[in-house]
């Protein structure tokens, strides 16, 4: 076990989450607002931790297997959301450190789930950085560093498994650091139109710079009261629309570019995304109707509510919550679903659901007929059976872990609905959830305990459960190896 | 550079660990997804699952774009389809690995020619010539030939009771009149590119570059001349053997080989009326002491194992047989075996991948200073490379004192009008020379690379 590269890689990290904490300094100082010293100390500090663990765990070799790359992930997560906590704190805006911790994590795992209750009082500075975590978190800080240092060892795919998300994750052109320069990016310039689109409307440059990261990183902090519903109809289209981009696999994009289109029109994921979308909204519209105006207007609602939950974004433009029962319900579900494997939505991804509806499928035909030679596959390939179970493994892990947090947070005295959409909201990156944690609530009643549990559970699901549960498990730290 | 690696096994995946050492983007393409998914975590490629002739793969692996495709499957004939449709789907060069003996004769140029290749190689050909060379020079481990031959590099072992042991390179220099230049030595891991302070002890692996000629002369002032061996005695019956004995017999020499299996057995001894053929299992001590052990020259073990090489290697060496070559594979073996006092092994992946380096290097560089052959020394710690100098280098018309040299190079010859140089100080590099650079910084393409 390298343990030293472990801290080595963090140290690393480390060090470039100093240096994006420039930008929201420099918004701070546009601005003359005066967080900008939290914003300085912060990077002060943050550096100074990341120099001495590079200096103090220099690695001998570079050599890393999947062990040290689930590690590198879980730990620089951690270490992320705790130094990039700092900000809130030292700026007295969000004066407990459990808070900010909370506020943090939500960002960078994209989820958006806010504890702060007036949005109208908060400095620019500190809004910026909010949403700008979501937009690092979006597609990775790792996948970030792999672009920009260069890498010795070709086993850094083990890292950048461990960050990705969806059960395969594959490259796009052989080297890695190419790939993770491509997605970024491919990334970047989706955003830069998206503020260029919000901005043609009626946001300023900072308001359609701030929720362009949101959309980006499918995260979901919003900077008024009401999220997105004060915004002209325009604005939510666009964001409509980008999010359901971003919920797309971004190999998809890179295929695009290199004028593949067919394959990209042909893939399976692509189009049961699609399927899902399009029946939800419709569903919903019909189950809505009467509510709204206009037909326009219960269309546009059920479209920007139906994108901002599969891509588990978390906007809203209306309080969903006092939508009718099947229309909650639907948005329930679709909290489930998330967005497709390579993109930056979480959830359970399109392509596990889909693999798991083909197995059961498969499953029950060899019920039917115990000879039969039945196959499942994706994409037009044959799936191993290593997949399959991993997928299904995947399945049963998310489970237990949602009911673990379920019930821990149902210690605090709210209602079965609360609690659970607080869960499976929190542990699928969406934001909100129904009841006490629906789109015009928050989560800052919640006790100290919870938070910290609902931090876990959006790590868990950015993570996708596996590098955090490795390093939380003590033998993984050990020089033994029976684990 | 673009490079698709078809046939991921030892071959294979021992040339793509050398492609991505050079930095090349590798795509490798094997029709076993559990290969493929080994190789993609250890090296930085990207991996296709499919098999190597079906076109909806190769254009998958982006084939169209790739400057090198590179075919070393199991089945020679897939590899010349694979190579033949690769080239016609826009490939610029092709290298197809083709080993049958039955194709390696007079019909392979016309066959390369039809398929477009621009190189056929076998790995089993290469090695048997490697293994020649040494046997005609036994007290070298090792022989790389740079210019046609006019220059020799040769690694020796320094036993304990070498006369080299203790000194300095400036006192052997002055101790034996004969023209010569350690190049390069290889203690425990570390590799050296030595100046004349340096002090040699027992067990250095140390590189000597010098004429034909003078080699000869050298190694037997210092009276470590072995005699050429001409009495050989092979352990197993690979291709390797065959293009090996059939080399030896050629030249008068005398082949025992001993093969296991009766089938591989009858059919060499039809191919090699000259030598004889045993059908017996090698790993039997008591069948290779009767079959006269103790009086040959040479033991060599060529089967597909590398464990039964290297014990049966130890064993002729405990009785005493003056050489031993081991065929081993795997790097790891190789170096257990080197531990347990095998000095001389040869490896079929890295004479490979030596090759195929050469190869991609000489491509990437197509202008300036080609590089010509390319050997990995002392366990591919140092590299010797040979380039063909012109006009438009740096380095023309300089005196070799007055270049700053980066650490680690070392001039090691200079080729003129087919006459050897050892250069010193005052030589300098002209146009139209050959020069042979001996490095330790890895991946020089261009001669004026080597300067600051």
């Amino acid at each position: 076990m390298n343990r030293r590269m472990v801290f080595y890689t963090v140290g690393q990290i480390l060090l470039l989450e100093a240096v994006l904490l420039v930008l929201p300094l420099a918004v701070s100082l546009v601005y003359a607002e005066s967080c900008f010293t939290s914003f300085i100390i912060t990077i002060l500090i943050t550096a100074a931790s990341g120099f001495l663990l590079k200096l103090i765990f220099k690695p001998k070799d570079h050599v890393i297997f999947a062990k040290e790359g689930f590690l590198i992930v879980a730990l620089a997560w951690l270490m992320m959301s705790l130094f990039g906590a700092l900000p809130f704190v030292l700026s007295r805006e969000i004066p407990s450190f459990i808070n900010a911790f909370f506020e943090t994590v939500s960002g960078l795992t994209t989820t958006g789930a806010s504890i702060i209750p007036d949005l109208s009082v908060m400095s620019k500075g500190i809004l910026f950085w909010r949403s700008f975590t979501h937009w690092i978190g979006g597609m990775g800080i790792i996948v970030l560093i792999m672009a920009i240092i260069p890498t010795t060892s070709g086993r850094s795919i083990h890292v950048m498994r461990a960050e990705m998300p969806g059960p395969i994750v594959g490259k796009l052109v052989p080297r890695i650091r190419d790939t993770a320069k491509i997605l970024y990016l491919i990334y970047i310039v989706m955003t830069a139109v998206e503020i260029v689109l919000l901005k043609l409307g009626d946001m300023s440059l900072f308001d359609s710079v701030v929720h362009s990261f949101g959309t980006a990183g499918t995260g979901g902090f919003g900077i008024r009261g009401d999220s997105l519903g004060s915004y002209s109809a325009y604005s939510q289209w666009v964001i409509t629309i980008f999010m359901l981009i971003f919920g797309v696999n971004f190999n998809l994009y890179y295929l695009l570019l290199v004028r593949r289109a067919r394959t990209v029109f042909r893939s399976e994921e692509l189009r049961a995304y699609a399927a899902v979308v399009v029946a939800a909204v419709v569903m919903i519209a019909i189950n809505i109707r009467g509510i709204y105006e206009t037909f326009g207007e219960t269309i546009r609602h059920a479209a920007f509510q139906v994108s901002s939950v599969i891509t588990t974004t978390g906007y809203a433009t209306v309080n969903f919550d006092l939508w009718p029962g099947f229309s909650k319900a639907m948005l329930f579900i679709l909290m489930f679903i998330g967005g497709c494997a390579g993109s930056t939505a979480g959830g359970l991804k399109i392509s596990r659901v889909f693999l798991l509806v083909r197995m059961v499928r498969n499953n029950i035909r060899k019920i039917l007929h115990p000879r039969a030679v039945a196959s499942v596959s994706f994409e037009g390939k044959i799936l191993d059976e290593r997949t399959q179970k991993s997928v299904s493994n995947y399945l049963s892990i998310y489970v237990l872990s949602l009911f673990a947090v379920f019930l821990i947070i149902s210690l605090d005295p709210f209602d079965l609905e609360t609690n659970l959409t607080a869960a499976v909201s929190c542990f699928n990156n969406v934001g909100p959830g129904l009841a006490g944690v629906g789109p015009a609530m928050n989560y800052n009643g919640y006790s100290v305990l919870s938070k910290i549990v609902l931090s876990f559970s959006m790590l868990l699901g950015r993570l996708e459960i596996y590098p955090l549960i490795i390093a939380f498990i003590p033998a993984s730290w050990l020089k033994k190896n029976n684990i | 550079m673009k490079i698709i690696v078809v046939g991921c096994g030892k071959i294979g995946s021992s040339i793509i660990e050398n492609l991505v050492a050079e930095g090349h983007d590798v795509v490798a393409v094997d029709h076993d997804p559990a290969i493929i998914s080994s190789i993609t975590n250890v090296y930085d490629v990207m991996g296709v699952c499919g098999g190597g002739a079906d076109c909806d793969i190769l254009s998958e692996a982006g084939v169209d774009k790739a400057e090198l495709f590179i075919t070393a499957a199991g089945s020679d004939e897939l590899n010349m389809l694979s190579c033949y449709l690769a080239g016609k789907m826009g490939s610029a060069h092709t290298i197809a690995r083709i080993r049958t003996p039955a194709y390696n004769d007079k019909s392979l140029n016309f066959m390369k020619q039809q398929l477009g290749l621009a190189m056929a190689i076998n790995p089993e050909l290469l090695t048997a010539h490697e293994i020649f060379n040494i046997l005609k020079l036994p007290s070298a481990v090792k022989i790389e030939t740079f210019s046609r031959r006019n220059f020799e590099m040769i690694e020796i072992v320094l036993k304990s009771n070498s006369p080299l042991n203790g000194m300095k390179l400036t006192d052997i220099r002055n101790k034996y009149k004969t023209n010569f230049l350690v190049c390069a030595v290889q203690r425990g891991e570390e590799v050296f590119i030595p100046d004349g302070n340096f002090e040699l002890h027992h067990g250095d692996k140390i590189g000597i570059t010098a004429t034909h000629m003078e080699i000869q002369k050298t190694l037997r002032e210092m009276g470590i001349l072995q005699k050429q061996a001409r009495n050989i005695m092979i352990m197993g019956g690979s291709r390797t053997a065959y293009y090996l004995a059939k080399m030896l017999t050629n030249i008068g020499n005398s082949v025992k080989i001993i093969e296991k299996n009766p089938a591989v057995a009858e059919s060499l001894g039809s191919s090699l009326p000259k030598a004889v053929v045993i059908c017996g299992d090698g790993t039997n001590q008591e069948l290779l002491l009767e079959e006269g052990l103790r009086s040959v020259d040479a033991f060599l073990s060529l089967t597909g194992i590398d464990e039964e090489n290297i014990l049966m290697s130890i064993f002729a060496s405990s009785n005493n047989v003056p050489k031993v070559i081991a065929k081993v594979n795997s790097d790891e073996l190789a170096s257990l075996a080197e531990n347990l006092g095998l000095d001389c092994i040869v490896s079929p992946r890295k004479t490979i991948s030596d090759v195929i380096v050469t190869y991609a290097r000489a491509l990437r560089n197509s202008l300036g200073s080609n590089v010509e052959t390319l050997y990995k020394l002392v366990d591919g710690g140092a590299e010797a490379l040979e380039f063909n100098v012109c006009r438009t280098s740096k380095v023309v018309g300089v005196q070799l004192k007055d270049l700053k040299l980066k650490s680690g190079i070392l001039i090691a010859g200079i080729l003129r009008d087919r006459r050897p140089i050892l250069p010193n100080g005052d030589d300098m590099i002209l146009e139209g020379d050959r020069v042979v650079v001996i490095s330790s910084h890895r991946y020089l393409s261009d001669l004026s690379e080597i300067i600051e």
